[in-house]
């Protein structure tokens, strides 16, 4: 039972950290309809930056500069690729992040080649035990740090006039553009959020018990797709639902893999796209997703 | 003195040509009534006016200026700020915010400060009293009317000068019609000038000062209203009133010109 409580706690923590990734990646899909697929790029270039800067500036001023590059990227990537394709079709758009992926992708590993890079986080590998139960501090405020940054997005997104012009620029782009808000504008700051949130999924993402930053991190911020993907990639709900659901089966397929063994070995990298495509079957729009309305 | 001058105005969509060196003047403080059928280049012209030819991927020469500034070469968000602002066709409030919500995103691109925007508020709650009940619902489930309504009020909250309206009788029952109507009338009452596009033309003439007849893309009349309604090609063509004698009288090349032909290429 206890395993079971940890193998769970642990899975939320990280699915978390997935809905923090997801939540970018949705949000730049609904203020422009663009598959982002340099999203795990976007996150490695904000670890890169916290873990080259800590040891000089101290962690919490790098994690600070991390967040805003990653930030200044993913709105570079909007400003000087994305804006200049505006009007074509959404999934020439998709392969063209592709492009910027492998791009930013391959920079950052020339910069870091083999090295695992360490991000200096204040936690170690400190554990808390509560009731026989054991979970790393780095869980907890990755954790902490999720929901209180998807809470303070979501209440933006519901109350501000930010949020207000993100919403209706993703509903219906040229009627928002007849009432004076300038789509340039959203689409930026959409990148621009997309990419502080994966900073700071980054680094949640590499703390104990993972080693550090390297090349594989982005790997492991893939997961986040089938999070947006099953939880329907035009909602934020479904970002923050799905998130939860890939890190939870992530864990206890990991945690329980050795009565799985039938199965083989690494059950639990899979498992997430296993529940992927099992929802899609029953609901292909994803969990919170928008049906296909197609108009004539 | 006119608000709103366009002049030589051509448009085409890719080799198709919409509008074809028109020139239509909307005077300041009256409403202008543009009338035509369905390809008469009616929603062209209000997309030229609010630079969102772009998005179907028109493009356009002419002029057009809005008390004396050009408006070609703004953006949308630029124009809005100039004080023009359109209602579009088949109304395209957000489905999925609240009533509220779309309010606020009408306010998004006007100039003034919060005070200005509680005003409009308070202003478009006055002529839409159903929008402050249902200001919690989603858009989407208002009725066809209120949704029109909602596509005004929308408009209203950017504080406009002059505003656009296409079609706002648009598959609405008469009796709503009607009202929407009255309150286009409202609301030009109280300073805001109004370019109204309507394929209802009983409606739209009754409402104008000066009217347009847009016919495949050319103004084919231009005068006031009252004389336009009284006239017979007017009448025959857009009131729907069979006159035999005017039918009779009228000039036969005119006719011929409408008929269907085959298209030879």
């Amino acid at each position: 039972m206890t395993t079971f409580v940890e193998l769970l706690l642990g899975g939320l923590s990280i699915g978390s950290v997935y809905a923090l990734i997801a939540l970018g990646f949705v949000v730049i899909f609904k203020a422009t309809e663009v598959v982002n697929f340099a999203h795990a790029s976007l996150l490695l270039a904000g670890g890169y930056v916290t873990a080259v800067l800590h040891d000089d500036i101290g962690f919490w001023p790098a994690l600070l500069v991390g967040i805003a590059g990653a930030a200044s990227v993913g709105a570079a990537i909007e400003f000087f690729v994305m804006r200049r394709y505006r009007g074509s079709d959404h999934s020439v758009l998709a392969i063209v992040t592709i492009g910027v992926d492998i791009l930013l992708i391959t920079e950052l590993t020339r910069r870091m080649g083999t090295d695992v890079l360490a991000l200096g986080d204040p936690w170690g590998n400190e554990v808390v035990t509560i009731g026989g139960v054991t979970l790393a501090q780095t869980r907890i405020a990755a954790f902490l740090a999720a929901g209180l940054l998807i809470t303070v997005f979501l209440l933006a997104f519901r109350y501000t006039s930010w949020g207000v012009s993100m919403r209706a620029a993703a509903e219906n782009p040229q009627t928002a553009a007849l009432m004076g808000i300038k789509l340039g504008r959203v689409s930026l700051a959409a990148w621009a959020v997309a990419g502080a949130l994966a900073a700071v999924a980054a680094l949640f993402l590499t703390v104990f018990p993972t080693p550090g930053l390297e090349r594989a991190t982005s790997l492991a911020a893939l997961k986040a797709f089938p999070a947006a993907i099953l939880g329907g990639l035009d909602s934020t709900t479904g970002a923050l639902a799905g998130g939860l659901i890939v890190g939870v089966t992530e864990s206890l397929a990991t945690g329980y893999q050795s009565d799985l063994s039938f199965l083989g070995r690494g059950i639990g990298d899979l498992a997430p796209y296993l529940v992927m495509v099992a929802v899609l079957l029953i609901r292909p729009a994803g969990l919170f997703g928008t049906k296909e309305l197609a108009r004539v | 003195m006119a608000t709103l001058e366009i002049r030589a105005l051509s448009v085409g969509y890719g080799p198709v040509r919409a509008l074809r060196d028109i020139s239509v003047d909307v005077p300041d403080g009256g409403i202008t009534a543009v009338l035509g059928g369905n390809g008469a280049g009616k929603t062209t012209l209000l997309r030229a006016v609010s630079r969102t030819l772009g998005f179907h991927r028109g493009t356009g020469t002419g002029t057009i200026r809005f008390d004396g500034r050009p408006l070609e070469g703004l953006r949308p968000a630029q124009v809005v700020a100039a004080g023009v602002v359109q209602v579009p066709e088949g109304r395209q409030v957000f489905a999925r915010m609240t009533v509220a919500d779309n309010l606020r995103a009408g306010a998004l691109g006007a100039r003034g400060g919060r005070k200005e925007t509680s005003a409009a508020l308070a202003r478009v709650h006055e002529l839409f009293p159903v929008l402050a009940d249902r200001a919690h619902q989603r858009a989407g489930l208002l009725s066809g009317g209120e949704q029109q309504m909602l596509a005004m009020g929308r408009a209203l909250m950017a504080g406009p000068r002059l505003l656009l309206l296409d079609e706002p009788s648009l598959g609405l029952a008469p009796l709503m019609a009607a009202r929407i109507a009255e309150t286009v009338q409202e609301i030009n009452a109280s300073g805001t000038s109004v370019m109204l596009v309507e394929q209802n033309a009983a409606i739209a003439l009754r409402l104008a000062s000066t009217a347009y007849v847009l016919d495949v893309g050319e103004v084919a009349l231009a005068g006031p209203a009252d004389e336009l309604a009284a006239s017979d090609e007017v009448r025959r063509r857009y009131l729907g009133v069979v006159d035999e004698d005017a039918a009779a009288d009228a000039d036969p090349a005119a006719r011929t010109r409408r008929t269907l032909s085959r298209w030879s290429a």
